[in-house]
């Protein structure tokens, strides 16, 4: 299947999620259960792609568990995005120097 | 109108640079898994999502089916339908129709907490605010594909961890405050452990899904939400 396909299907998809609410949406979801649902889906998709990807995003399992320890205890802390992402890559880097 | 636009172009440009960085990490990544640095740059371009792109380039490196984008792509994205309605009771008189059509693609998690700040929003203030943040998403897969052949492996592969890194940063801090979502991160997490190990005829794609409905499902029972915390929701 061609590439274009995939990314047209994303586009598309990913568009109408935000389109068709935002043009036609006028009243409140009044079930309780529901927007809960909603509240809790994207901290639980987030994590459930974090772990356990994370201990291989760089190809390595120590330089990926030591960013890991990083961006967590920086996350913790509420660091910036920006900060936490960079220190993991950095401590990554730095890391895979040492145990070369 | 033009006033609205700059104010929005000056308080997206914080949202740009951090988009910089982390796209650099996603076109690093794209390409790591066999996409050209124009596929990956029209993805940022079309879709302006962090997680579903990284998602979805997991789908296409995986050769999945439609289905499985299709179902991945609502599933991690289907919280800007909760955003979008958020903002639509805040919308200025004038936004009619077509700016409506046109301001929707720009809902991400970082414009949807800015505009929050709003009392009314205008269209040219969220135009201004995607304008510089869609630079700075596309530019920096840009960016992150092409360099990412040049650097050397170390920085490279290290660089792969960036945007799991933002993952966190999203996740940890509200899990410290609110009980539901600390149960909703380590539900979805050990579910997702499980699908990894021992699960492992079910693709990534899926995987993500049923762990996050599930985590999601349970904690919306254990913990259904109060007034209060939704208002603060969702950044």
């Amino acid at each position: 299947m061609s590439i274009f396909v995939y990314i047209a299907t994303m586009a598309v998809v990913t568009y109408l999620i935000r389109m068709l609410p935002f043009t036609f949406f006028r009243k409140k979801i009044r079930s309780k259960f529901f927007r809960s649902f909603l509240y809790y889906i994207p901290y639980a998709v987030l994590s459930a792609m974090t772990i356990p990807a994370i201990f291989y995003s760089t190809g390595n399992i120590i330089t990926s568990v030591a960013g890991t320890a990083v961006a967590l205890v920086l996350a913790y802390f509420n660091f910036p995005l920006i900060a936490v992402a960079l220190s993991a890559s950095g401590t990554a880097f730095i890391t895979g120097l040492i145990i070369k | 109108m033009s006033s609205d636009f700059t104010r929005g172009t000056v308080n997206g440009i914080p949202i740009a640079l951090g988009y910089l960085s982390v796209s650099f990490g996603f076109g690093i990544k794209a390409v790591q898994s066999g996409l050209s640095p124009l596929s990956a740059s029209l993805i940022s371009l079309s879709s302006l999502t962090s997680a579903g792109q990284v998602a979805g380039v997991d789908v296409i490196a995986s050769g999945g089916t439609l289905i499985e984008m299709i179902l991945v792509q609502l599933t991690i994205n289907i919280r800007y339908s909760l955003m979008a309605i958020a903002l639509s009771q805040k919308l200025d008189r004038c936004f009619s129709l077509p700016h409506r059509l046109l301001a929707s693609y720009g809902i991400t998690d970082e414009i949807f907490a800015v505009c929050s700040a709003e009392k009314i929003i205008t269209p040219f203030y969220m135009y201004g605010m995607i304008i510089i943040a869609t630079l700075g998403w596309v530019g920096g897969t840009f960016l992150g594909a092409y360099a990412g052949q040049l650097l050397p492996d170390a920085v490279s592969s290290a660089m792969g961890i960036v945007l799991y890194g933002m993952f966190l940063a999203i996740t940890v801090p509200p899990s410290r405050k609110q009980k539901g979502i600390l149960t909703a991160v380590i539900a979805s997490a050990l579910a997702s452990i499980l699908f990894y190990y021992v699960f492992t005829s079910v693709s990534g794609g899926f995987s993500v899904i049923i762990s996050a409905v599930t985590a999601s499902a349970v904690c919306a029972l254990l913990f259904p939400l109060k007034e209060s915390e939704e208002t603060e929701s969702t950044k």
